[in-house]
């Protein structure tokens, strides 16, 4: 994967309002922006790890029955 | 409203996410500097492992559009910009798209505003105009009005019918109102109960007339229209109440209809109840409008079978008096033909339109075959941009999307110009339209014309946009950049699309031209139809009504037109003075009655019916109607009450064989009437009009002992129009001098529809001159149109043949023969649209049969003429761009590239 297709991904999560942007300065004391989760970002955030971790719970039940 | 947010704050946006990637890439380049890369390998790795740097921007950046709309404002935007480069090629376009537009437009709210739109009564598809034919009627039952109503008939109607929820008739009259003002001849209509209530418009202020009203011995009330009341009492809302004077009568007004109000086609200054008396009904006389509402969910052929049981019942109910016989309708042949309203007011102007719309139409089509010729030339100078564009991946969709913008941008833009034009249009159209043209009032631009506007526009944008679209889609990277610019000559299949645009323009422009041939050809051999009449330019006409409560005696009705011919005799540069009963092509018969002539048996016991008008002494000499046999009436003649009559040249010519052979021999109409002797024959007048066959007619004295009466009565018509012969005719000066002379024998005789006999002439002939001009600017227009694009196509054609002809003259050609080369070319595109339009034109020209007079549709001096001039301006658009051919150097020529 590109490196550079994290961008369209942190814009998109901007506009739904998960993210927000502030300027601010790097390591190296350059100009940069800096991105950080909002309230609604984490609750998405945790709604979405709910979300894949049912979908392991799912999967490992499906393989554990394989496996027997 | 987030999006709008989003949208101003766009700018920081974009700007976030180039910071975000350049620092990226620089912190990237540096660790990779740091593990000890050069700058330069860095940078190129820190870029591989990026992606494509400018996509990824682009596409974060569209998360924060809308991809689809945007992309078409940047083709837009596009657009815009390279029209604005070429103002010559804009400005041609959308001029021709404006005028072309604009035309349609004009036209087609004419045809809303007359034929589309409902009439302004309340549910009007529910009324009905009472047209009866009766074939066997002669003259009484015309093309015009059918056959009109009679009281008796409106009460038998009225009471027994079962298909309507009411029912009136009406007549239209003009009255003197005195005691307002100086004495004033109005337009009035005399209504009977159920006219109102059917037409179903509340009054602005007031009441209707009621039943009460018409009550003939009951109080007499008016009713004004509101133009009349505005004009003569200010719109004062106090006049409810008030006493006027209408024709000598006192009438007190009770009611004024609101704005607009229309009797079917007419302005009403006045609205009197007929106040019918039904105790002394007869049969006849046939002389009235009638109108009615449908109850709901009645269709006319129920109407027609319920009116037509009651038209045998009408005969048993009522008579024409002792000893005659009430079933001599039967031979009449009386059956409702019922028609909507709104047919009733259109009339005959429906095909004339249609016309004119499928004119207008044909020059719409030619302006899109012209607009697409020049898109295409225009596209073919940006071939190497399309195919540099599609080589570099933009899809055929893309760019045939940006070829149909551009198109439907000028096809907007000169809809917007378009408008102003119509504007214009319909002003224009209002000096020059027909004077009779109906429902005039009710044409505006409104929302369903600017909607025309808007589909014309885009449609048409459109059509001439597809076919460069088509064309330049198609286009094939390797094919076109490679014979793009040293080949001798652009092939074959590129001209070809412009040849056939050529051909299409020419044969419309055929068309249109053939059909304003016909038109004028029509126009001139009315023109040279004989009316009747001589002279009319100096025939001034004017009506003068005397009303029975004025002046009661018949005999001094007469006297005082007597005194007003010699007043008006005395004016200074008066030849000729007299009056009749009606003017020719005024639209009034005084009357139609059947004429036995002596010695004559007739089929079926019964003579047909014939025109009557009543004629003073003078009144031939001063209209300019040739005395062809005998002589004219004197005034002995009509004081004494001699029975003596002059006819026309055709009645004489069909009972007794010739004009002289007429004079002596005698003529009656009831077998009660003593014979009346021919003292003079007339020439034939077209009183409806050069168009319509002269009528035979029956010219009374103006003063008679009426027929229709039992005893001997003296009558003599009080509604008349006075000829008056003077070279000063229609000038301010000289109806000043006629005014005063009316007025020095009866101060409160008013004078109305003032008008030279040529204006009146015009009139009639309104139709066909209207039809005339707006064929006349549509053939101009489209042989302009066509001669253009010859040119066009000719000397494009030129230009890029310039190397071949290079090399031809270098070889030894002759200038004459290259010359000859493009105006051959052109000539065979002429010929074979020639020959597509003669049969178009053939086929077209059937349906304006109709309009057409004297000539065939298929007439050879037209279809032989037009063709003519087509070729012959073809050679000459030609020419021009040959000449320019043969004077090619051939070096420059080949030099050049």
């Amino acid at each position: 994967m590109e490196e550079g297709s994290l961008y369209p991904a942190l814009q998109r999560m901007l506009k739904e309002g998960w993210l927000e942007a502030e300027t601010g300065t790097s390591a190296k004391g350059r100009p940069t922006r800096i991105y950080r989760l909002t309230d609604a970002g984490i609750r998405h955030l945790e709604k979405e790890v709910i979300s894949v971790k049912k979908m392991f719970a799912g999967i490992s039940r499906v393989l554990a029955v394989a496996k027997v | 409203m987030r999006w709008l947010a989003e949208f101003f704050s766009r700018r920081r946006r974009y700007q976030d996410i180039s910071i975000s990637i350049q620092e990226h890439l620089e912190e990237r380049t540096e660790e990779l500097m740091a593990d000890g890369l050069s700058r330069k390998q860095a940078e190129q790795k820190a870029r591989r492992e990026f992606g494509n740097v400018t996509l990824l921007e682009e596409r974060s950046r569209e998360v924060w559009q809308w991809p689809a709309i945007e992309s078409i404002l940047a083709d837009l935007k596009f657009a815009f910009r390279r029209l604005g480069k070429s103002p010559g090629f804009a400005a041609t376009v959308l001029l021709t798209l404006a005028v072309g537009i604009g035309a349609n437009t004009t036209v087609f709210s004419v045809i809303n505003g007359v034929l589309l739109k409902p009439l302004p009564y309340p549910n009007s598809e529910e009324l009905v105009a009472l047209w009866l034919n009766a074939p066997g009627a002669g003259g009484l039952a015309n093309f015009s009005s059918g056959l009109q109503l009679s009281p008796s008939m409106y009460f038998t109607f009225s009471e027994q019918n079962r298909s309507f929820q009411s029912m009136g008739i009406w007549t239209p009259s003009t009255a003197s109102v005195t005691g307002v003002a100086e004495p004033e001849l109005v337009r009035t209509e005399m209504i009977s109960d159920g006219v109102l209530q059917t037409l179903d418009v509340p009054p602005a202020v007031g009441r209707w007339l009621a039943e009460a009203d018409q009550d003939p011995h009951g109080a007499k009330t008016v009713v004004l229209g509101y133009g009349y009341w505005q004009r003569r009492f200010g719109g004062d809302r106090s006049v409810i109440g008030r006493v006027i004077q209408v024709d000598a009568q006192s009438r007190e007004i009770v009611g004024v209809m609101p704005r607009g109000f229309r009797l079917v086609d007419r302005e009403v200054d006045l609205l009197v109840p007929l106040a019918l008396d039904r105790t002394n009904q007869k049969l006849a006389p046939f002389g009235y409008y009638g109108v009615a509402r449908l109850k709901a969910g009645m269709q006319l052929a129920q109407a027609d079978a319920d009116i037509a049981r009651l038209i045998p019942v009408w005969m048993d109910s009522w008579s024409n008096g002792p000893g005659t016989n009430p079933h001599v309708y039967e031979r009449w042949r009386i059956t409702p033909a019922f028609r909507s309203l709104k047919q009733l007011v259109i009339g005959n102007i429906e095909g004339v339109l249609w016309v004119v719309m499928a004119t207008v139409g044909l020059v719409m089509l030619i302006v899109c075959t012209n607009v697409a010729n020049l898109l295409l030339v225009r596209a073919e100078s940006r071939h190497q941009e399309l195919s540099i564009r599609a080589a570099l991946g933009a899809g055929r969709m893309r760019i045939a999307r940006e070829l149909l913008i551009e198109s439907v941008l000028l096809g907007i833009l000169g809809g917007v110009i378009a408008i102003g034009v119509a504007f214009a249009g319909l002003r224009l159209l209002e000096a020059i339209g027909p004077a009779n043209l109906p429902r005039l009032s009710e044409i505006s631009l409104d929302a369903r014309s600017l909607g025309f506007t808007l589909a014309l526009s885009v449609l048409s944008g459109l059509a001439f946009g597809s076919l460069s679209a088509l064309r330049y889609a198609r286009t094939q990277a390797s094919a076109t950049m490679g014979s793009a610019t040293r080949t001798a000559s652009v092939g074959r299949a590129r001209q070809r699309s412009r040849n056939v645009l050529v051909t299409a323009q020419v044969s419309m422009a055929l068309v249109l031209l053939v059909s304003a041939v016909l038109m004028i050809r029509t126009f001139s051999a009315l023109r040279s139809v004989d009316p009747g009449f001589a002279d009319p330019q100096h025939v001034q006409t004017m009506h003068i009504w005397i009303p029975d409560l004025l002046i009661p005696d018949p005999q001094t009705v007469t006297h005082i037109q007597n005194d007003i011919v010699d007043k008006l005799a005395a004016i200074p540069g008066v030849t000729a003075v007299g009056f009749a009963g009606a003017a020719p092509m005024e639209n009034n018969d005084p009357n139609w009655d059947e004429i036995h002539v002596e010695g004559k048996v007739y089929e079926g016991g019964e003579p047909p019916l014939r025109l009557f008008n009543f004629v003073s002494p003078a009144y031939f000499h001063a209209m300019g109607t040739r005395v062809v046999a005998g002589r004219d009436f004197t005034w002995g003649d009509i004081y004494e009450l001699r029975p003596k009559v002059i006819v026309s040249e055709n009645f004489a010519r069909e009972s007794w064989g010739s004009a002289s052979a007429a004079i002596g021999k005698r003529l009656r109409q009831f077998s009660s009437m003593p014979w009346q002797e021919v003292i003079g024959v007339v020439e034939d007048v077209r009183v409806h009009g050069v168009d319509e066959k002269a009528p035979a007619i029956v010219y009374w004295p103006a003063m008679i002992n009426d027929p229709y009466t039992a005893k001997p009565t003296i009558d003599a018509p009080r509604f008349v129009t006075f000829a008056i012969h003077s070279n000063r005719a229609g000038t301010e000066s000289f109806l000043k001098q006629v005014q005063q002379a009316v007025w020095s024998v009866n101060a409160n005789l008013p004078i109305a529809s003032v008008n030279t006999m040529q204006e009146i002439y015009s009139q009639s002939l309104a139709r066909t001159s209207f039809t005339l001009v707006m064929l006349a600017i549509a053939g101009t227009m489209a042989l302009a149109l066509s001669l253009i694009g010859i040119y066009g196509v000719i000397s494009y054609a030129v230009s890029q043949r310039t190397r071949e002809i290079g090399i031809r003259l270098a070889l030894g050609a002759q200038k004459g023969e290259l010359r000859w080369l493009f105006v051959r070319s052109a000539l065979v595109l002429t010929g074979v649209g020639v020959v597509i339009g003669l049969g178009a034109a053939a086929a077209l020209v059937r349906l304006m049969k109709t309009l057409l007079f004297g000539i065939s549709p298929l007439d050879p001096l037209t279809f032989l003429a037009v063709p003519l001039i087509l070729a012959t301006a073809a050679a000459l658009a030609s020419y021009l761009p040959a000449r320019r051919a043969a004077g090619v150097d051939p070096v420059e020529a080949l030099r050049a590239e």
